[in-house]
């Protein structure tokens, strides 16, 4: 055995189904290059998909349109309780509406860039030009935007753009595009061309001589486990923001159907590229269980500040302007308060430390709004913001018209994923990755109204017609139900629920993840450093081995067991966190959302290392606690050149 | 804070079921009440009793999962206000509080506090949608909405599905969850050409689903967190008396 740490370089990752020649042209040359499969055969076909959010509902509905005979699966109790419901502030389309500039290589551009040069630039010009067809798409399905007087659509801005290509439904987008999704999937079901699985979890995927050919799952009401067989899988059970216990995800959220390919043979990219988030509300005690975004739109209209004295704790509304520091504009000029996340995020750790934080342990900033309300009123501020307002209240017991609002970072989304190549297909054959899930599109920094967007590509447009270039090619025969590697995977599936049962240690579930998550913050955070790094690479193989020895798993496993769910979602978390560490600590660079504090410039901005860097890292399982192997991928930027990101 | 809580229990669907009163000494005015039963959970976890089942994932206030009845309301005492988003401020030291599932013949009791709403999906997947395959799309701004279509259009989609109003109405109907996504399409130019089959098969299923009838009583938009306004059930009513005779004249 090995020190983790010690992992070994193997073959670069070679996307092979990258198109080259002119970037305006790969996407409509690749959709060409795909073989077709005759719609006759589209009904024998059968494919598996796991998630419902906004790329998993979408690809579901769209699969079924085409004809393919679809399973879906979500553990919650309807397709439409989905995460992607909470994203609130919007989603970038490059109409150029407003007339003000913005163009499809403009919206490559800002992505390629706000990434920090750590995304393909092919699948980001293809996320680029499919973001005009999702708007028209979702229109048509009846999605309630916000419109102007005039009947048309309204645009707001986001950070990291200086164009406004944000469309929006009040402060509940996520929820609208969902429902959207969702609708067309509910239509797909009636028809009988999706069946629909809730409360079912994917535990195993099952390969067959190489390929993916179905999964575990485990029905949560009843607790019966048994496999479900399929021509291809497609993966779409969103990101692992919830290894560190307390982020924006949803309680549910996991990284088991991930983990479980990528213990399978799937390549995980860049685990570590996580997004801290600027505008949470902050933690308010230990009973805290999530942590709640304030969307990123507020910072269109509200204005960060600090009181410049350290240690000043004057009721905000009685500290002159004088007195205030308003760290964003006054370090970033050309974009003020709409810089991107990560580099807000930093700016207010900075400030916090500097022991200028406001609130409870210092560990807060104010986001203010009384310069808008003062200019335009009250209610133009309700009208654009009024649900955002009312839920801070709701949880502070503030209320945000009169006293400026309290906020702090909190993770929220993961850049890192499954690799895949540009068909959205993962390492092992007919295993296919969309959404939040797939490392492909952001690199290292997510730009705002960026996730609802790319969900909705992958979903309507992109894998709808990727997978069936490998349908066509496969040509699989039936899975026998009784072939040893199904009966391997539901043995696997029934042994872990079986330890966990058994264990019947002291130490419940919640407290491992409370810890976990704690060292995660504390070391693989908004700021690492190779000390910190090498200490949660130590301490968490230490704290997964109490785990699997004392933790105190009641009920039984033949039955609705909501602490034996979150079990084995703690299980994965782990082995994830155990690898995001890693991943931390070998790119000895900050770029976007890593920043690795002894990689700064001068003025403390992230210094990215393009030499030896430049390239997304695809790691390979080799066993629990084993040194897994790099699998490099090269980027090549032949539009955008990288430069130092400057929002100056 | 000191809580005494008086919790519904019920092993699975056929339990009878029974409520159990527990004590939780350590709640702080700041938790949501969900995080109250997380604590409650993780006592009765170390003390070798079964946790108590309830559905929840969000919690933010949009997805709609949370579904418990808290001193007979839905959500409980706040308006507006989602289970997940109620905090214990507004409750006393020392208060006693009574919490059971979503009650109503259309969502069985699963396990506890755990109900099944599949009825719901069943409604959307009977017409609640706009038929428009992907890709079929005309340019976004090809048909302008005007802006107070889009906002009633807004207000009624705003409905996270949770059942509040189902568990709160007397009859145990569906009527404001199926009212606002009638009011949704069809504000919406793009919800017309199937206004009519929409209406019919959606009421057809709310009824096969054991829902009851609206009677007025207006209890639902009183429970309803997101605050989808009664007219809704108005629009639903006359969307329907309109559909049957369109019906009846192309018979």
């Amino acid at each position: 055995m090995t020190t983790y740490s010690d992992f070994t370089v193997g073959d670069p990752a070679a996307d092979r189904a990258a198109p080259d020649g002119p970037i305006e042209t790969r996407w409509e040359r690749r959709r060409f290059g795909v073989k077709l499969v005759n719609p006759a055969n589209k009904r024998k076909m059968h494919v598996i998909v796991v998630g419902t959010g906004l790329a998993g509902g979408s690809a579901s509905a769209t699969l079924a349109e085409l004809g393919y005979r679809v399973s879906s699966f979500c553990y919650q109790d309807s397709p439409r309780r989905a995460h992607s419901i909470a994203a609130q502030g919007g989603i970038n389309a490059a109409k150029n509406y407003r007339n003000d500039g913005d163009s499809v290589y403009r919206l490559f551009y800002d992505t390629v860039k706000g990434g920090d040069f750590r995304a393909r630039e092919s699948n980001v010009h293809r996320l680029a030009e499919i973001s005009r067809q999702i708007i028209d798409q979702c229109v048509a399905q009846g999605v309630p935007f916000a419109r102007e007087y005039g009947g048309l659509l309204d645009n707001r801005s986001f950070g990291g753009a200086q164009v406004s290509r944000t469309f929006y439904a009040r402060g509940q987008t996520g929820q609208q595009l969902l429902l959207g999704a969702y609708q067309a999937l509910e239509r797909q079901v009636d028809a009988g061309g999706v069946t629909m699985y809730p409360r079912h979890e994917m535990l195993e995927l099952i390969v067959v001589d190489g390929h993916a050919r179905g999964i575990v799952a485990r029905d949560l009401v009843t607790g019966e486990t048994r496999s479900h067989l399929a021509d291809a899988v497609v993966l779409a059970s969103g990101g692992y923001g919830n290894v560190f216990f307390l982020s924006t995800n949803a309680k549910g959220c996991n990284v088991t159907a991930s983990w479980r390919a990528h213990r399978k043979g799937a390549l995980f990219a860049n685990p570590c590229f996580t997004q801290i988030h600027p505008t949470c509300i902050p933690v308010s005690g230990d009973h805290q269980s999530k942590l709640t975004l304030m969307s990123e739109s507020l910072r269109n209209d509200g204005r960060v500040w600090v009181p410049a004295r350290k240690g000043d704790d004057r009721d905000p509304n009685l500290i002159p302007e004088a007195e205030r520091d308003y760290f964003l504009e006054r370090q970033y000029p050309a974009f003020g308060n709409l810089v991107p996340r990560d580099i807000a995020s930093r700016a207010a750790k900075n400030v916090c430390d500097e022991g200028r934080g406001v609130g409870p342990g210092g560990l807060g900033v104010f986001l203010d709004f009384a310069e808008v309300i003062g200019r335009l009123g009250r209610p133009a501020v309700e009208a654009k913001y009024g649900n955002l307002f009312q839920m801070y209240q709701r949880i502070t017991g503030e209320d945000p018209y009169q006293v400026p609002m309290r906020i702090y970072p909190a993770v929220h989304y993961t850049m890192g994923g499954l690799w895949v190549d540009y068909d959205l297909q993962s390492t092992i054959p007919g295993l296919f990755v969309v959404g939040e899930a797939n490392f492909s599109d952001h690199g290292a920094n997510r730009l705002g109204a960026s996730a609802l967007m790319q969900g909705l590509a992958d979903g309507y447009f992109v894998l709808p017609s990727t997978i069936g270039d490998y349908l066509a090619t496969s040509g699989h025969d039936p899975v026998d139900p009784d072939h040893p590697a199904v009966l391997a995977a539901e043995q696997d599936v029934a042994h872990r629920i079986d330890t966990l049962l058994s264990i019947k240690g002291t130490r419940t579930v919640d407290s491992f993840h409370r810890e976990l998550g704690h060292l995660m913050w504390e070391h693989c955070g908004m700021e690492r450093t190779e000390a910190g790094l090498r200490k949660a690479l130590d301490r968490i193989p230490e704290l997964r081995k109490e785990f699997w020895e004392n933790v105190l798993v009641p009920g039984t496993g033949v039955e609705l067991n909501q602490s034996l769910e979150r079990a084995g979602r703690v299980g994965d978390f782990f082995e994830l966190a155990e690898l995001m560490c890693l991943d931390a600590l070998h790119r000895n660079e900050s770029c976007g959302g890593h920043f690795r504090a002894e990689s700064q410039t001068p003025d403390g901005e992230a210094a990215r290392d393009d030499e030896n860097f430049s390239y997304a890292a695809a790691w390979e399982f080799t066993g629990r606690g084993e040194a897994p192997v790099l699998h490099k991928e090269d980027l090549a930027f032949e539009y955008v050149a990288p430069t130092q990101r400057s929002y100056k | 804070m000191k809580l005494h809580l008086k919790v519904w229990r019920q092993r699975d669907a056929d339990d009878r079921g029974h409520m159990a009163t527990y004590d939780v000494d350590d709640a702080s005015p700041d938790m949501s009440f969900l995080e109250l039963l997380d604590v409650l959970n993780e006592k009765l976890t170390v003390e070798g009793e079964e946790p108590v089942a309830f559905d929840h994932d969000c919690r933010e206030g949009i997805c709609g999962a949370c579904s418990m009845v808290i001193d007979g309301q839905p959500h409980g005492p706040e308006k507006a206000t989602t289970t997940c988003q109620l905090h214990m401020r507004h409750f006393s030291d020392g208060d006693t509080i009574t919490v059971e599932p979503f009650r109503a013949g259309a969502f069985p009791v699963v396990k506890d506090l755990v109900v099944d709403r599949g009825a719901f999906d069943r409604i959307i997947a009977a017409g609640g949608y706009v038929s428009a395959p992907t890709g079929s799309a005309p340019d976004a701004h090809a048909v302008p909405v005007p802006k107070d279509q889009a906002d009633r259009a807004f207000t009624a989609a705003a409905c996270i599905g949770c059942g509040a109003c189902v568990a709160a109405c007397p009859n145990g109907s569906g009527s404001l969850f199926l009212g606002a996504k009638i009011t949704h399409l069809g504000e919406m130019p793009q919800g017309q050409p199937e206004r009519n089959s929409r209406v019919l098969a959606m009421v057809d299923e709310h009824d096969a689903a054991g829902f009851g009838g609206c009677t007025n009583t207006g209890e639902c938009a009183v429970a309803c967190p997101k605050e989808i306004p009664l007219d809704v059930i108005s629009q639903l009513n006359r969307d329907y008396l309109a559909a049957r005779r369109a019906r009846r004249r192309s018979a």
